[in-house]
């Protein structure tokens, strides 16, 4: 008996010293990753003289908003901030239609040939951002777009995946619902509008999510496509800076967070429906 | 509700199927066939330039001067060290993270949240900060001083620049591939478990036999994206050696930046897109071999 109460005490004691060390680590790991942004906001928040101060405070003392007052006057930054609102918008707006159009009809029609149809679409997905954004410039060029709202914003109209995970959403509702609507003698776009999305409210949500934030920290392609600053977007906006000035830290920083804050604050909102509708995306494949 | 006739509502149906289908081909067409049939089936047998004064069909020139050029070599090499590290660190990371996540222990939530954070931050922002913090007197040099380690030069030496965005690229995505092994590891029924303990099998043996044949699928998933998003890695680069205080380009200059150059700055649109199209076959090939692999292991 003494025997086995000091096998369980100790085995007890080292899933306990387990326990401490597994979150030791992980809570280590949180602060590698916590770091940038802790980082990033104690630096916009400092004094110019204290920014590149040795060693490096952690905590700015005394607080101030010089840097970002310094970026909205000195730089169009609050341009910048409209003009990613509004391509990140347009994009994501015109993404939805396209979506849910196509995830009803391919989901509702029978028509030959639906399958191959669908799959030529949904297969695009597997071609990378970086590959067709060069040709897509010169497609743009040639539609005279180069440098448009419309020509940033117009990758994001359509995506594979959008199609497939409207499609699927489209087909978990009941035959009978739709048809009910058709016996009603409603017209075709009555129901899709309707009876159809409504229903697809919450792969709506996910879809917008995911389209937004894409839409938002894309660079290669407004870099390509933009040529004036007027149009520049946010992470446009950060990379011209970082070229143009020599690197003043503070300013810089505070133009990062004024870049993130609006994902940070969506995410706090919709956390959970953000990770999950990230997390469909990558398994899609 | 405006109510129509049967033919009416059939034609009707009929002419919204096709207007549909329409559109979507008009946009996903102009936006996404065109562009890669463009480039990987015309522009790339050509020496079109940007500003358009030559245009004539070169054959397989653009690919032969790509092989031998060293700027091209170099980047691909870059590309392929950064894939090869970052992909298997990231899953190993990734995978114990979602095995955790999956146990639902106290404060898992918290740590998923908080991971996942980096994912959704704009590159650009985040590479920024990143270059901030490898400065040579930066925050990370500073803390590595703190337990008396000496000052690394994160950026300046080309050597080392390329680990510095292999630790920022590991560092964005490991806790979105976890959330994926999460779900995965979710996907496994529990009867399994069940069985094998009444059989007497060890936790080590559970994990073994049980849990990582049957994560395959997933395992597969998360190391084509973590591949794909190597390949296709930019904005890093590119933030990290723009200016004066910027990295040594040679040492970090991958494929797509490669490009970028080739077509911005040299105008050489034809020998950037037969640039694009070996990009887009390792791409693929890579990813095909890796689902490959799953469906050969699925018939075992």
């Amino acid at each position: 008996m003494i025997d086995v109460n000091n096998r369980s005490t100790a085995s007890a004691i080292i899933s306990r010293i387990y326990k401490v060390f597994l979150y030791l680590l992980l809570t280590l790991g949180a602060c590698a990753v916590l770091l940038p942004f802790f980082w990033m906001l104690s630096t916009s928040l400092k004094l110019p003289t204290q920014v590149l101060a040795d060693p490096p405070k952690l905590i700015p003392y005394p607080i101030t908003l010089l840097n970002y007052v310094e970026v909205f006057e000195r730089t169009p930054f609050s341009r910048f901030m409209i003009n990613s609102l509004i391509v990140s918008t347009l994009g994501t707006t015109v993404l939805l239609i396209s979506s849910t159009l196509g995830g009803y009809v391919f989901a509702s029609y029978r028509f030959r040939g639906k399958d191959i149809a669908f799959w030529v679409l949904v297969a695009t997905m597997m071609i990378p951002p970086q590959i067709f954004a060069f040709p897509l410039y010169l497609i743009m060029r040639s539609f005279n777009l180069v440098d448009t709202y419309l020509a940033i914003a117009a990758p994001i109209f359509v995506m594979g995946f959008g199609l497939f995970l409207m499609r699927q959403a489209v087909s978990t509702i009941p035959k009978d619902l739709l048809e009910a609507a058709c016996i009603d003698g409603c017209s075709e776009f009555r129901t899709y509008w309707n009876i159809v999305i409504p229903i697809l409210k919450n792969a709506i949500g996910a879809l917008s999510i995911y389209a937004f934030f894409t839409s938002w920290g894309s660079l290669l392609w407004p870099l390509i496509v933009t040529n004036s600053e007027k149009h520049y977007t946010l992470p446009l906006g950060l990379v011209m800076f970082s070229k143009q000035y020599t690197i003043e830290y503070g300013p810089m920083m505070a133009a990062c967070t004024v870049t993130v804050v609006p994902l940070v604050i969506l995410y706090a909102i919709f956390s959970r429906r953000i990770v999950e509708s990230f997390a469909l995306s990558g398994m899609k494949g | 509700m405006t109510v129509l006739s049967k033919s009416l509502r059939n034609r009707d149906r009929f002419f919204f199927g096709l207007f549909v289908i329409l559109l979507l081909y008009a946009l996903f067409g102009i936006l996404r066939l065109y562009p890669i049939v463009l480039s990987t089936g015309y522009l790339g047998f050509r020496n079109y330039n940007l500003i358009g004064t030559k245009n004539s069909f070169v054959g397989l020139r653009n690919y032969i001067q790509l092989v031998h050029d060293p700027s091209f070599i170099r980047s691909l090499k870059n590309t392929i060290i950064i894939a090869a590290v970052t992909m298997p660190v990231s899953v190993v990371i990734s995978l114990s993270l979602g095995l955790f996540y999956s146990k639902k222990c106290w404060g898992s939530r918290v740590f998923q949240l908080i991971y996942f954070i980096p994912a959704l931050m704009p590159t650009t922002a985040v590479a920024l900060i990143w270059k901030w913090m490898y400065e040579t007197d930066g925050i990370i040099n500073y803390l590595l001083s703190l337990i008396g380690l000496g000052a690394v030069p994160w950026l300046t030496n080309p050597a080392i620049a390329v680990w510095s965005v292999v630790i920022l690229w590991v560092w964005k995505w490991v806790g979105y591939y976890a959330i994926i092994f999460m779900y995965g590891l979710q996907n496994i029924p529990n009867m399994y478990y069940e069985a094998s303990r009444i059989d007497g099998a060890s936790g080590l043996q559970q994990f073994s036999r049980i849990t990582l044949p049957l994560l395959k699928p997933t395992t597969i998933v998360v190391m084509v994206i973590a591949t794909t998003f190597a390949f296709q890695i930019f904005e890093p680069v590119y933030v990290l050696t723009t200016g004066s205080q910027g990295a040594f380009l040679k040492g970090v200059k991958v494929i797509v930046y490669d490009m970028y150059t080739n077509y911005f700055d040299y105008w050489k649109v034809g020998y950037a897109a037969a640039e694009g199209t070996i990009l887009f076959l390792i791409i693929f090939i890579v990813s095909r071999i890796q689902t490959l692999s799953m469906r050969m292991g699925k018939e075992q």
